[in-house]
Order: structure tokens, then C-alpha cells, then sequence
């Protein structure tokens, strides 16, 4: 870890990002007028960029924002669509809303975390895929419907899980 | 604009999308380009039809053909036949699953009969990002009669007579609602829409968004005349990319056409509308907390009074409506009081949306008139439960609401039956179960769901649901007892008497209405251990059939806990007590031998 100092600003930060990577979450929250009331389409924005939202990213946004990183932090924890953790290259989401939920979601569920050998907000090592759950994509008509990236997969069985997966490997 | 003979509507909603409808729509318009027929037939992408179990859904106007299942491959066969030939393509057709008719218009159509479509009422039928299609459907027709002609209070008046209650759950009379916020003074005052549809299992407020994006900016611009707002806030979820992307569209091409922005048609009145996206938080649809999210804070809820109305976004007056009550303001205004009073029950006027999901023949999202009841829902316009199987449940008012039986299906469905009956309207997800559907799962799948989305401020939620979910889990791995039933029941009580916000004062009705209705079924788990549909793992027992066991050996050698004895060419005999239900026997049995059952007292011997 280095100490940097941003630029134009006094503050000193504990940081592992490039300048460069600053400069581009300082354009974003710039976009929103750095208002703190806008921080949370400020993180969706920053998510959008990066992936996902480390404690370093939060830092630099409380800054620009003024507002304490412990706020930043309190709000990335409480929505469960921001994540600190990086996803795999290929995000699995299984839909776990109450229709998919009747129609055997939680079956699903169980195969790909046999076959990928992970569970539930993890990464698989060679960090291709990663399982995560959602809570109806409204496409019950599909039900159970499972997510890979932005390509929806629906009336999926258990025997279909390994066609999926081979689909990305 | 140019004139078509005519247009080939394709369903564009997230349903019928995921079902690869904008490869059909590629097709279509590449088959009309190879015979030369651009200029007389117009492919239009529109919002959900409803029908998602049979999508994506291509409808043929003038002739008002209905097609079903449709693949990319049949659009050739589509421009051939019925555009060139005028000749139906009847393999694409809706059957009637009662006489096996192909049925060509979806009037006809059991799914379609009893609806009446208000909210939806473009839905399916104009092209979202075409704002002209809209007009030409007399979008922003209400907004200029309530500018040019009424006043703020003759504007409420018609509302308030219309008898127009919140489509989100709660049921609060629409007009009052506005009146009390016009009434609230203040130098700026907001409009929100409350777009954060987190109920698991309905979408119609997304259905609406992308479908009909300007009948919601029509009406909030109404609302922000009549309560004196000249900004709205539309709070959607980010997990709804297409609605977002629509109302963008949207917003930007009602600005253009000076019907949002300043002095909108010339009356000098200001109205201009932003977006602001959720983040995946339940608890958001709580309004104070909704607020707050808007705020850039955690979405913790506050306690009430004050209201909104009278201190909500930034401190200012704030009116808070959800998306399908917003989509029949405009038509209220239109067509009058009267007239929307006129359908619906005596305290609950007008249409609602449902979304039907689960083990029913017809999944999609309907529009019904209040007073239908449960039975025509389930049984004519769902078509019965998928299967052939018995219908043993419906939830609805999802993880606020209950779970209704068959005793209930003649009950006509409003806000107050519905409470009377121990559920709720909710947003309108209705979920129908089968006889495979354990209720004590299901009453522990919504605790599951209100433990993670408890937004952790109040103890009575943050701690009691926990302590229900637990008891729950207890009860299905066959460990509860009699004084857990009693201990559900009382916990239930206090959370709903004692928890701050509308999330945790209806968290354990999924329960309470389940021990209610479902007695047999939690008794069966707690003293015979035993779960009637199958579904608890923990309650279900391995058994050799005599008959089909040869005696190989080879799950007594598999057995990771020596539970199964017996000799070599002796059926082989499995100790329950033993068994940890790891399923390897079932797996290694080459005579399909061993097989699953319910019943505790057949496998002990």
C-alpha cells in the first residue's frame, strides 16, 4: 500500500488506486455536482466503472462528497446491489423471488454451487464465475429464471446447469 | 405520417425479451425489407401483453391476430402467409387447452375474458419510445383538461370521488392523500413515485414503466398541479434496466414536446421530473425510508407522524404514490368520478393489477375489476394449476401478506376482504401452490427473505424474525414441538404490535396466517415428523423395497454410516435412527430398489 496524495486536495489517503482511476471517480461524482444527497447514483456509477466498490474507491468518494467514510460505508453495506467484492467474469444470479421459489429455484440454486464448488457470494478461483441471488428479474413467466451476466436463462432444470456453465468455459 | 396497411406488434417487456423477442423483431423487418414491404407494414416493439407463459406474443393488426410461442425462425412464415397471403398461420395460434380449438384474437382468449384493462390500458399496445404513438392514445390529454380547465381543488375533487386508493399495499384513499399535501404550506413541495417494486413474484409497476412510460409522467405532472409541486422523483429500482432506459426516453421526448419542462403548453405551469435508483433494499418501499434513500442515506424507515405530506424529501411536503396508481390518474380525469366508481366493490373502486406466478397453467400479468374472486382469477383467466394437480394455496400481498385456502376462492377481492381474510392486497403478487408446496417452507422461505431485508433499526423485527425463522427451521428438520407452535403464535403478536414501519408490523403474516389456515400441516411436522408434500428433507425417509432389492450389497457397502444391513442376496434393510439422508444408496442402486417417503411409521418397517 502507498501513501498518495490526490490531487488538488490536501487529504491524505491510504490508497492503492492510479491516479488515473481517481481522476475518473472525481469526473463521476463532478457529474453529481458533488452532492452528498446524490451518493448513491454516484456508487451505482462507480460500480458501473469498476465492478465493484473497495474501501479505497469509498474513501475517495466520502472526500469529494464531504461526507465521513463511515456514511459512504454505511450505505454500501446496507443496499445488497453494491459489493466490495469483485464478481467473476461471468456473474451468475439465481432468482430466488417466491414464483421461481415454487417452481424449484432452490434446486437450481444447489447445482451450481456443486458444480462450481462455491457458495453464495463467492468467486471461483480462476475467477470465471461467481453465485450470487436475486430476488425476482420480474420475468416470472420464465420461472425459474436464472441470470448470467445480462443474458436471462429461463425454465431451467437441474440437469441444465451444466449446459449453462459449459456455454462460458 | 406515413400510412400502413399493416402493423405487426411485438412484445418488448423483460419476459417475452429474456424469450429473444428482439430477434423476431430483426427477422420481421428483414423479411419486409427483402419483399419490398417497409412501406406498408410497421413492426412496433410495445410493452408486456400479459400473456408472458405464452411469449413472446407477436399481434397482427387490423385483424387483431394473436400469436404465441413465436421463434426467430417463424417470421418468414409470418410475412408470407398472413401479410402476403392474408392467410392465418394456425401452428402459431393460442389452443384452447378446454377443446383444443385454435383461437386467432386474444378476445377469445380464457386469459383475456374477464380483464379490464385501465392501468394497462396501453400496455401491449403503443411503442414506449415513440412518444407520439402515445398521444395519438390520448397520453397528456388529462394533463392539459386539468391545466386549461380545473382548478387544483376540482382536480382533487374527482379523485378523491373516484374512490382511487394506493395500488402499493396499504390502500390510502389517492385524493385525500393530495389534499392533505396541497393543504401543507410550503415555498417547494415534491412529487415521488414509487417505482422500488421489491415484492418477490410481481411486476407489474416495471410492466407499466415499459410498457406506458408517459401515462406516469402525465399523472405526476397532474399531481404536482394539484398539491403545487413543480419537481417529481421517480425512485426505481436499479435491478430494472429496461424501465430505466424507457423512461429516460421518455422523459427527454416530453420535454422536447414542451408537455414537461416550464410553462408546459402555455399555462405557465413548471413540472420536471428526475430519476433516482434504488439499490436493492425491501424496506425502501416504506415510504420515510424510500425518502431517505433519496436522500443518499441508508433506507432506514422514521417514525410516523409526520407524514410525508407534511415533512418528507428534503423536509418539504411530499406525495408519495406508487406506479399503478399514478397509471389510472389520467384516466380518471378523462373519463370522469363516475365512471371509474362504477366498477369495483363499495369500498374498493376500480381495476388492480396481479401478477399470477407459480403453479398455474397461465403465468402473466392481469388486470381484474375489485370484486372478482379468487376462484375466476385461479381457474378462468389462470386456466387451472399447471399439471392437473391440486390446488392447495394462494399467496398474496407477497412477504406482508397470507396465504389464502381453498375456503377463500369465493371471496370477492378487495383491500378489506383481503385484510378481513388475514392477508393483504400488497402490490398484487399472487402466488397459487400446489399440493407439492410445503406451507411450513413457504412460511419460512418469506422469514428467510424478512430476515435479510430487515433493515436491523428496530429490535422487534431485527431480533423477532430472526427467532421466528429459527423456530421455523427447527420445525422442518423434525425437531419442534408443541410449545414451538405456541411460541410462533406469541412472537408472531408482538413483532406485529411493536415494530416500527409497515415491513415489520406485517413480517410475520406469512406465518400467522399459515398456522392459521394450515394447522394439520405444522402438527404433522412437530408430532408425526412427518412433511405431507415432500418437500422437508429432513422429514422424508429412505426405504428398500423388498420386492425390488436383490440383495447386491452395494449400498450396505456405500453407506457412509453403516445404516443399512443385511446379506448377499437378502433384501437389505434400512435403520432410520441411523440415516443421515445423504442419498448415496438411492444414487448407487442399480435396481431402483430405494425410494423416498413421507411417512415415518412405512420405513420403520
Amino acid at each position: 500500500m502507498t501513501v498518495q496524495t490526490l490531487p488538488e486536495n490536501k487529504l491524505e489517503v491510504k490508497i492503492k488506486l492510479s491516479d488515473e482511476k481517481i481522476e475518473k471517480i472525481n469526473e463521476i461524482c463532478e457529474s453529481f455536482d458533488n452532492d452528498p444527497g446524490e451518493l448513491i447514483n454516484v456508487l451505482h456509477e462507480t460500480q458501473v466503472t469498476y465492478g465493484y466498490l473497495p474501501a479505497e474507491v469509498q474513501e475517495v468518494i466520502a472526500h469529494n462528497l464531504n461526507i465521513s467514510v463511515a456514511h459512504v460505508y454505511g450505505v454500501v453495506t446496507f443496499y445488497s446491489f453494491f459489493t466490495m467484492v469483485p464478481k467473476g467474469e461471468h456473474p451468475i444470479s439465481i432468482c430466488l423471488g417466491t414464483a421461481c421459489y415454487v417452481r424449484g429455484a432452490e434446486k437450481i440454486l444447489d447445482e451450481f454451487k456443486k458444480e462450481l464448488n462455491i457458495k453464495v457470494g463467492e468467486t471461483t478461483a480462476d475467477k470465471k464465475f461467481s453465485i450470487s441471488c436475486l430476488r425476482c428479474v420480474g420475468a416470472c413467466g420464465l420461472a425459474p429464471v436464472v441470470m448470467v451476466g445480462e443474458k436471462v436463462y429461463g425454465r431451467v432444470s437441474p440437469d441444465s446447469v451444466r449446459a449453462i456453465l459449459d456455454e462460458y468455459k | 405520417m406515413a400510412k400502413f396497411k399493416s402493423h405487426i406488434l411485438i412484445c418488448g417487456g423483460t419476459g417475452c425479451q429474456s424469450s429473444n423477442s428482439e430477434a423476431i423483431l430483426n427477422n420481421l423487418e428483414r423479411e419486409l425489407a427483402t419483399k419490398g414491404l417497409i412501406e406498408d407494414v410497421q413492426v412496433i416493439r410495445t410493452g408486456c401483453f400479459g400473456f408472458c407463459e405464452k411469449g413472446p406474443i407477436v399481434n397482427v393488426l387490423p385483424d387483431n391476430t394473436f400469436y404465441v410461442e413465436v421463434k426467430p425462425d417463424d417470421a418468414q412464415e409470418i410475412i408470407d402467409e398472413h401479410i402476403i397471403k392474408g392467410r392465418r398461420v394456425n401452428r402459431l395460434l393460442y389452443v384452447n387447452p378446454e377443446n383444443e380449438e385454435h383461437v386467432p384474437d386474444s378476445k377469445h382468449m380464457g386469459f383475456y375474458k374477464k380483464q379490464l384493462r385501465i392501468a394497462l390500458r396501453n400496455c401491449g399496445l403503443v411503442d414506449p419510445e415513440n412518444i407520439e404513438e402515445s398521444i395519438a392514445h390520448d397520453a397528456y390529454q388529462a394533463l392539459g383538461k386539468v391545466l386549461t380547465e380545473m382548478s387544483q381543488t376540482d382536480a382533487i375533487e374527482i379523485i378523491k370521488k373516484s374512490g382511487l386508493r394506493g395500488r402499493g399495499g396499504g390502500g390510502f384513499p389517492t385524493g385525500l392523500k393530495w389534499e392533505i399535501t396541497k393543504n401543507s404550506v410550503s415555498d417547494k413541495k415534491y412529487v415521488v413515485c414509487n417505482a422500488d417494486e421489491g415484492d418477490p413474484g410481481a411486476f407489474m409497476d416495471r410492466s407499466i414503466l415499459e410498457g406506458d412510460p408517459h401515462s406516469i409522467l402525465e399523472a405526476m405532472a397532474i399531481c404536482g398541479y394539484c398539491i403545487g409541486a413543480d419537481e417529481g422523483l421517480i425512485y426505481i429500482r436499479a435491478e430494472y434496466p429496461l424501465a430505466i432506459k424507457r423512461l429516460k426516453v421518455a422523459i427527454k421526448q416530453a420535454e422536447e414536446y414542451g408537455l414537461l419542462g416550464s410553462d408546459i403548453m402555455g399555462t405557465g405551469f413548471n413540472f420536471k421530473i428526475k430519476l433516482r435508483y434504488g439499490a436493492g433494499a425491501f424496506v425502501c418501499g416504506e415510504e420515510t425510508a424510500l425518502i431517505h434513500s433519496m436522500e443518499g442515506k441508508r433506507g432506514e424507515p422514521t417514525n410516523k407522524p409526520p407524514f410525508p405530506s407534511v415533512s418528507g424529501y428534503l423536509q418539504k411536503p411530499t406525495n408519495v404514490n406508487n406506479v399503478e396508481t399514478f397509471a389510472n390518474v389520467p384516466a380518471i380525469i378523462l373519463k370522469g368520478a363516475e365512471w371509474f366508481s362504477s366498477i369495483g366493490t363499495e369500498k374498493s373502486k376500480g381495476t388492480k393489477v396481479f401478477a399470477l406466478a407459480g403453479k398455474i397453467n397461465n403465468v402473466g400479468l392481469i388486470e381484474v375489476p375489485m370484486g372478482i374472486t379468487l376462484r375466476e382469477i385461479i381457474f378462468e383467466i389462470g386456466g387451472g394449476i399447471k399439471g392437473g394437480k391440486k390446488f392447495k394455496a394462494v399467496q398474496t400481498g407477497g412477504p406482508s401478506g397470507g396465504c389464502l385456502t381453498e375456503k377463500h376462492l369465493d371471496t370477492p377481492i378487495d383491500y378489506d376482504n383481503l385484510l378481513q381474510a388475514g392477508s393483504m392486497m400488497g402490490s398484487g403478487g399472487m402466488i397459487v401452490m400446489d399440493e407439492d408446496d410445503c406451507m411450513v417452507s413457504v412460511a419460512k422461505f418469506y422469514l428467510d427473505f424478512i430476515v435479510e431485508e430487515s433493515c436491523g433499526k428496530c429490535a422487534p423485527c431485527r431480533i423477532g424474525n430472526k427467532r421466528l425463522n429459527e423456530i421455523l427451521s427447527k420445525i422442518c428438520d423434525g425437531n419442534g414441538t408443541q410449545e414451538d407452535l405456541e411460541r410462533l403464535k406469541n412472537l408472531s403478536n408482538v413483532i406485529k404490535d411493536t415494530s416500527l414501519c409497515g415491513l415489520g408490523q406485517t413480517s410475520p403474516n406469512p406465518v400467522l396466517s399459515t398456522l392459521a389456515n394450515f394447522q394439520e400441516e405444522y402438527y404433522e411436522h412437530v408430532h408425526d415428523k412427518k412433511c405431507r408434500a415432500g418437500h422437508c428433507k429432513n422429514l422424508l425417509y429412505y426405504v428398500i423395497d423388498p420386492e425390488a432389492c436383490i440383495g447386491c450389497m452395494l449400498c450396505v457397502r456405500n453407506c457412509p454410516v453403516n445404516a443399512i444391513t443385511g446379506e448377499r442376496k437378502q433384501s437389505h434393510f434400512i435403520h432410520q435412527e441411523i440415516c443421515i439422508k445423504c442419498g448415496a444408496c438411492m444414487e448407487k442402486c442399480k435396481f431402483d430398489a430405494i425410494s423416498l417417503t413421507s411417512e415415518y411409521a412405512m420405513a420403520e418397517h
